[in-house]
């Protein structure tokens, strides 16, 4: 109790320290507020990249998405599709599209991800859009049940119950997963790339995109428990085999039998 | 042509003369060609073909047992290991083709030992007419008529008649038990899940409710109603057949029709998933052009038309349910579709 001799409010020092008391709660808040805003809109891009970003855009996608890639007659436009979608599209070589068709094809990437990353910051710029996932969404350790569940009832359908693809109306069809990154997985869902439905957080949570990201990797990684897979691709090509393969078979077996010995 | 199909000619064998109506039969040009010489094989001219022929057939019953004994080893060699799916490849590889061994050197080995080494003389057998001759005939009519006799079958009416009662009825309680095959369906076929009161629309399979804020344009929900979930296994499955939902959340200024607009909720649309043609679940959805495509025979409906068939075999739209939200925000359905969902049936109107 005697110490408090020392330090009174009537002490020289008592001013200053109830000035640096209150910078390091105000500088210490303030740290704190901005952290949680960059949390929030995960690494905001300098300026110099969007620039670079809307240099490759001009050159490269406002022929078909215009200058301000507001969209034309033959492209939509970007405003709001978020830095996923660029990422998405440009990453797996759908964009820029080759010609036009039922649906963009893929084909060798076009760009350095350096570049992709800078035009997937421009047009992230342009209005707040799905982000590109962290590793941390990728990993492989959700629930492979679950994954697998959820996969049926909402991708098998158009996918495939092991993501071999299918076909769909007019030319158009979904694509085979089977060599597909789970970046681009993850980021086709929450984008719904051409006419892929959106599967957006508010259906699929974070941690049930993982769950089926954590599937569709198994599904890629481990051999068919059925043996020969034959693309996958169920009873149409199965039966083909069979009736062509082995029916073929059964008929040169047949003729042996009937044929007389020399 | 013309000429050859005027004249009806009158072909004779030596038994009867028939008309050949309208077909024109050429004469037979080839003819009967007979046996062919008999050739001799090289097992029969060589002893030391005949001595290769007797190897390889032996050989190829080696092969089974060999095939068998592998089969054997295998089963034991590559166990199936239930925490490795993948080593059930290998057992049933290693085990199958032991097995094909075994069976496929017994039956080639036994052909190779027919063709090779039995006797090969070709040898014709006449084939006799099917109607008997006349003493066996009548002989047959004797003893029928003899049986009648004996018997009185025709000349006691009340026996026989009684009898033709007694079969004709035999088969009737065989009809009556197959109406205990299965329970009667009743109207089950007229009314799902969503008829038992007002239910949210909830997340399948988890069974967690959709808010109308969660539900973006171009997103695409795969709904049951709220409490399916909890449902006992097999009627769990009866009744997620039926009661399936898609729901989707359109541009209301793409929805071309009112009733669809009234029936949803500022866009957001909920369809049977259940293709009226023979009932798969129609899920393959197209964001753009709103074509709701079934995998089972390519029938495509038109979301933004009130789910009106636009290919394909089916020949009525998906029955639309009615949605509305809660006050808490929430999806429900006040009541059941209107119509029966799925399928025609026998008993359906139109």
């Amino acid at each position: 109790m005697a110490k408090t001799k020392k330090f009174s409010r009537r002490s020289p020092f008592a001013a200053a320290l109830v000035v640096l008391a209150g910078l390091l709660i105000s500088g210490g808040g303030y740290a704190v507020a901005t952290a949680a805003v960059t949390e929030t809109t995960t690494a905001t891009a300098d300026q110099a990249t969007i620039d670079q970003g809307k240099k490759l855009f001009l050159a490269n996608c406002a022929s078909c998405h215009g200058k301000n890639a507001e969209g034309t007659a033959n492209a939509p436009t970007l405003i709001g599709v978020g830095a996923a979608a660029v990422d998405f599209q440009v990453g797996s070589g759908r964009m820029p599209m080759q010609a036009s068709g039922p649906q963009a094809e893929v084909k060798p990437v076009q760009f350095k991800q350096e570049d992709i990353d800078a035009m997937a910051a421009y047009v992230a710029s342009l209005a707040p859009g799905p982000e590109v996932p962290t590793e941390a969404y990728l990993s492989q350790k959700g629930d492979l049940t679950h994954g697998g569940e959820l996969f049926r009832i909402n991708c098998a359908m158009c996918h495939n119950a092991v993501g071999a693809g299918g076909a769909l109306t007019q030319g158009k069809y979904a694509p085979s997963l089977r060599n597909t990154s789970a970046k681009h997985i993850y980021e086709a869902m929450v984008t719904g790339p051409q006419n892929m439905p959106v599967f957006s957080n508010t259906n699929l949570s974070v941690e049930d995109k993982t769950d089926i990201i954590t599937y569709i990797q198994y599904v890629q990684d481990n051999p068919s428990v059925g043996g020969e897979e034959l693309g996958n691709l169920g009873p149409v090509v199965e039966g083909l085999f069979v009736w062509i393969g082995m029916l073929g078979g059964i008929v040169l077996i047949t003729i042996w039998l009937g044929a007389k010995s020399n | 042509m013309a000429k050859n199909s005027k004249d009806l000619e009158v072909h004779s064998t030596e038994e009867h003369e028939y008309e050949t109506g309208l077909a024109v039969i050429t004469a037979d040009k080839a003819g009967d060609p007979g046996i062919e010489p008999h050739r001799v094989r090289m097992t029969d001219k060589s002893p030391k073909h005949e001595k290769a022929a007797v190897r390889q057939v032996a050989a190829l019953f080696l092969v089974s047992i060999v095939g068998s004994v592998f089969s054997i080893w295998a089963y034991y060699a590559f166990p199936f290991d239930e925490a490795n799916a993948g080593s059930l490849r290998l057992n049933t590889l290693f085990l199958g083709l032991g097995i094909t061994l075994g069976l496929f050197g017994i039956g080639i080995g036994a052909v190779h030992w027919a063709k090779t080494l039995m006797p090969d003389a070709e040898v014709s057998e006449e084939r006799h007419q099917t109607r008997g001759s006349e003493e066996v005939r009548a002989r047959a009519i004797e003893i029928i008529q003899l049986a009648d006799q004996e018997s009185g079958f025709s000349r006691r009416k009340l026996i026989r008649r009684t009898l033709y009662g007694a079969l004709a009825l035999f088969p009737i309680p065989a009809i009556v038990l197959f109406t205990d095959l299965g329970p009667n369906p009743k109207d089950s076929l007229r009314h799902t899940m969503w008829g038992e009161g007002k239910k949210r629309l909830a997340r399948d399979p988890d069974g967690t409710p959709i808010k109308a804020a969660d539900v973006q344009i171009g997103s695409v929900f795969h709904v049951i109603p709220e409490g399916l979930e909890k449902l006992e296994a097999p009627h769990m499955l009866n009744e997620k057949a039926k009661a399936a939902v898609l729901l989707v959340r359109l541009d209301p200024s793409e929805i071309k029709t009112q009733k669809q607009r009234d029936w949803g909720y500022e866009g957001i649309v909920a369809y049977s998933k259940i293709c009226t043609h023979v009932g798969c679940p129609v899920a393959l959805y197209e964001q753009h052009t709103h074509h709701l495509l079934c995998p089972c025979h390519q029938s495509t409906f038109d979301l933004a038309n009130d789910c009106a068939v636009v290919f394909g075999p089916a020949s009525r739209p998906l029955p639309q349910l009615k949605i509305e939200v809660d006050a808490e925000g929430y999806l429900v359905a006040p009541g059941d579709f209107e119509e029966p969902v799925g399928p025609s049936f026998w008993e359906r109107k139109a």
